[in-house]
């Protein structure tokens, strides 16, 4: 049991971090506690695909000795695009568990990786996005916390419903 | 019927129309926002690239119809092949969502200029344009790409576009910024728990290219990581498209961005995102898991009805037109979902049909609410009281887009319900049809409410003169609105369309 | 603003050397990129970093003169539209979107294609990003007001 845990130790991490960053989501009323939750979650995602591409004993997927040799004739633009088609076969056997494809190395599954380099872009641009929109709801509301802002905002649809049925007792 | 594009279009423009309807919108953006003249050029332009798009989605269709059945186009980007590189994949179903989409683009993007005018500051208009064409890319993305992981690219790069475009109707409203910042947050766990879906997927078949997934799960089977997997993207995509009850960030987000933007997000963004979750649910997942099936009868059909149901009671105590409808659309989201959760060809047809029909008729209601925010300066009923005398031509426009929504024979609505009841009825779902039947009595209480107030109640300032929404608000809306009653009355070119979609996703489409 | 006064010797005396070297070492991983990790996004993170941190030693208004905040949001744009010219050309000269072999029309073998299209479409990466991290800066750096010096 104990070893069934620890082998999955870097699943339990980042579940773990996923717990924190959806409840930091949804339990703070401060609208950058929500955002740094999100951050949080996102990291979450990212550790979980890296986890999936790593291999055991495998080393980071640039060709090297024998394997960059074989592939491209020691020309170095050769070998680039040598390398090109076989990582993308490299992808999708890797996920499979074999990882050595007539390769004298074995390497880490690169998919993965350049994936999560675009959800952290996507990430930056949304985080940043979410932070523009606080600055201007601070302007806007003098606060950020979000019960507050709802708050003020019940207080306008209240007097808006006064306005439009005069003479009604009011619902709240 | 549309071959004749095919003799028009320049043969590039046809070899490449999969990729093109999606990099001119792409080009686009970053050009618009440099463009002078306080927006004006770049709305040209704008115009310009969203009718260019609507022509290609035309190329995409008649290739598509040129076999009988449908043919499905392949374009590999930058020339690697599936499944190792991305893939455009055109079939029935997709072109259908792209045609869609670009016609609304292009309807609304032509009505956008007077009501943008009114409602965004000078300095803001020409990086507006641009924010609307990197999300009208991002949904013509979505629906083009084959592969999952640029879906999910492209879906957070409408996504986000979106929440800055909902963020500027704070010049008009301040509730504006929460609402985005709701918006952005739900948006983003959404688009979040589909990529957590994904890398399972991902682990499990070792391919990202959602035809060979479709081939790889059936040799996995129904394993429990794909279980997860099917699971985080159903939530996701869920998120996306608005279903009950992950619908919280819609009400706000359409009742306070400007009105452009919730013409055009009324009529396209959940659309799109239903689409997707379509895909998954009949092409990269196949109906024989035995979790996939009860999951739709036991949370898609419940979810879809209990949409039908609270959204539309919701709707009937609103005071502001636009919360009205946008508690609508997530009503009308639910009739789709439950003719989807079907299961059979027929469901699915009349989910798609009844997107279509939806779009015409949300986009045509919004548009005329965005006239008369234009010349009246309010959505609440109370402003639109007496407005039938004061604004003949906006408000019979709005009459038959509310008629349509409520399904009275004759209107697009109609013929879209109609097949949705009548594929339930086929399954034996009687008691889902009778709910179907009830949900647009409410339809008609909601709607009802405002048509009165709009025709029968005298107006609430007597000196408002008679004042019209500008001629390039009409036209679009107009068109819309005939839309409504072309399908309404010879329905067979969009059912068709929609019956195309549905025999592409059951009979192999997939593969 | 605190150039007047001498509170931050230290600071700007070890930044002023810091600054040229980040921007290097920004164009090395840039250049690199091809054959070894790095690459635009790299390389856009690190030289936006360099002009971030003049930011913060010499304050935000001798920044946005030396790197204005017009001049950064072109060059996002323009780097995008570099990035997406390539794939444009590609379709230009018969290929598919983005393909570079299709660049130059070359007879199989060649390999031009590939390299200039890869280096190209890097530098594309590297202006939109160092563009859109230095816009993003500005519009949050901007909005406040200079710390004084009596509050460090």
């Amino acid at each position: 049991m104990l070893e069934f845990i620890l082998e999955r130790g870097n699943y339990w991490a980042i579940i773990g971090l996923m717990m924190i960053g959806l409840y930091t989501l949804f339990a703070a009323t401060n609208l950058i506690k929500r955002l740094v939750g999100l951050s949080i979650f996102q990291t979450s995602i990212i550790l979980f695909y890296i986890s999936l591409s790593r291999i055991d004993g495998g080393t980071a997927p640039i060709l090297y000795g024998k394997d960059a040799k074989g592939h491209g004739g020691g020309h170095g633009e050769e070998a680039a695009a040598a390398y090109g088609a076989d990582a993308a076969h490299g992808a999708a056997d890797a996920a499979h568990g074999a990882a050595s494809h007539g390769f004298e190395h074995v390497y880490s599954n690169p998919l993965p990786h350049v994936l999560m380099l675009t959800a952290i872009v996507v990430g930056v641009a949304t985080l940043a996005v979410g932070l523009a929109i606080v600055v201007r709801i601070r302007e806007a509301y003098g606060t950020i916390e979000a019960d507050e802002i709802r708050d003020m905002d019940l207080d306008v649809a209240l007097a808006q419903y006064a306005e439009d049925h005069p003479g009604e007792a009011n619902p709240a | 019927m549309i071959e004749w594009i095919l003799e028009l279009a320049p043969a590039w423009a046809e070899a490449h129309a999969p990729a093109l309807i999606v990099v001119l919108p792409l080009l686009a953006g970053p050009i618009c926002a440099f463009l002078p003249g306080q927006g004006r050029t770049a709305w040209l332009f704008t115009v310009l690239v969203t009718g260019l798009c609507t022509l290609l989605a035309l190329v995409l269709l008649a290739q598509v119809q040129s076999v009988e059945g449908g043919a499905i186009i392949s374009y590999a980007m930058g020339g690697w092949e599936p499944p190792f590189g991305i893939e455009f994949r055109i079939d029935a179903l997709n072109v259908l969502v792209l045609l869609l989409v670009s016609v609304i683009a292009f309807l609304t993007s032509i009505f956008g200029w007077p009501s943008i005018q009114a409602e965004i500051n000078e300095e803001k208009r020409a990086m507006f344009f641009g924010a609307f064409q990197v999300c009208f890319m991002g949904l013509l993305g979505v629906t083009a790409t084959g592969d999952a992981f640029n879906l999910f690219v492209f879906l957070e790069l409408s996504s986000i576009a979106t929440y800055v475009l909902v963020a500027l109707g704070s010049g008009r409203d301040r509730r504006a910024l929460p609402a985005a910042i709701n918006y952005l947050l739900m948006g983003t766990i959404g688009a979040s728990f589909y990529v957590v879906g994904v890398g399972f997927l991902y682990a499990s078949t070792g391919t990202l290219n959602m035809a060979d997934l479709a081939v790889r799960l059936q040799d996995v089977g129904g394993n429990r990581a794909v279980q997860v997997g099917f699971a985080f993207i159903l939530v996701g995509l869920g998120l996306k498209a608005a279903m009950f009850p992950l619908h919280q960030w819609l009400p706000n987000a359409y009742s306070y961005s400007p009105s452009f933007v919730t013409a055009f997000l009324a009529a396209t963004a959940t659309k799109v995102a239903i689409y997707a979750l379509v895909r998954f649910l009949f092409s990269v997942f196949s109906l024989e898991y035995i979790f996939e099936g009860a999951s739709l009868a036991l949370i898609l059909a419940p979810m879809g009805i209990a949409a039908m149901l609270a959204c539309s009671f919701q709707a009937i105590f609103q005071s502001d037109i636009r919360r009205t409808l946008a508690y609508s659309s997530v009503a009308q989201v639910g009739y789709m979902l439950l003719g989807i959760s079907l299961g059979t060809a027929a469901g699915v047809s009349a989910g798609m049909f009844h997107l279509v029909n939806h779009a015409l008729m949300k986009g045509a209601l919004f548009m005329a609410v965005a006239g008369v925010v234009l010349t009246y300066k309010g959505t609440r009923i109370h402003d639109f009281a007496g407005l039938g005398r004061s604004a003949p031509w906006t408000m019979t426009a709005f009459a038959i887009g509310a008629l349509s929504l409520i399904g009275v024979p004759l209107t697009a609505g109609f013929q879209s319900k109609f097949a949705l009841v009548s594929a339930l009825l086929s399954s034996g779902w009687w008691w889902a049809a009778m709910i179907v039947v009830f949900s647009s009595v409410l339809a008609v209480i909601y709607m009802g409410r405002i048509l009165e107030a709009v025709f029968f109640r005298p107006p609430n300032n007597p000196q408002k003169r008679h004042k019209e929404a500008p001629m390039l608000l009409l036209v679009p809306l107009w068109i819309l609105a005939l839309a409504n009653i072309w399908v309404g009355i010879n329905g067979n070119f969009v059912s068709g369309l929609a019956d195309n979609a549905a025999a592409a996703l059951f009979v192999g489409g997939a593969q | 603003m605190s150039q007047k006064t001498d509170h931050h010797v230290i600071l700007r005396v070890v930044a002023k050397p810091l600054i040229p070297i980040i921007s290097l070492f920004a164009f090395y991983v840039q250049f690199h990129g091809d054959y070894s990790p790095g690459g635009g996004f790299q390389a856009g993170v690190i030289f936006a970093v360099a002009v971030i941190l003049y930011a913060l030693i010499f304050g935000i208004a001798p920044a946005m003169r030396a790197v204005p905040p017009v001049f950064t949001r072109s060059l996002a744009a323009f780097g995008f539209l570099l990035y997406a010219g390539v794939g444009v050309w590609a379709l230009i000269m018969g290929g598919n979107f983005l393909d570079y072999d299709a660049l130059f029309n070359e007879p199989p073998g060649g390999h031009d294609g590939q390299h200039y299209g890869i280096l190209l479409i890097e530098l594309g990466v590297l202006l939109a990003v160092a563009g859109s991290m230095l816009s993003i800066f500005y519009a949050f750096a901007g909005r406040v007001t200079e710390i004084k010096d009596e509050d460090w």
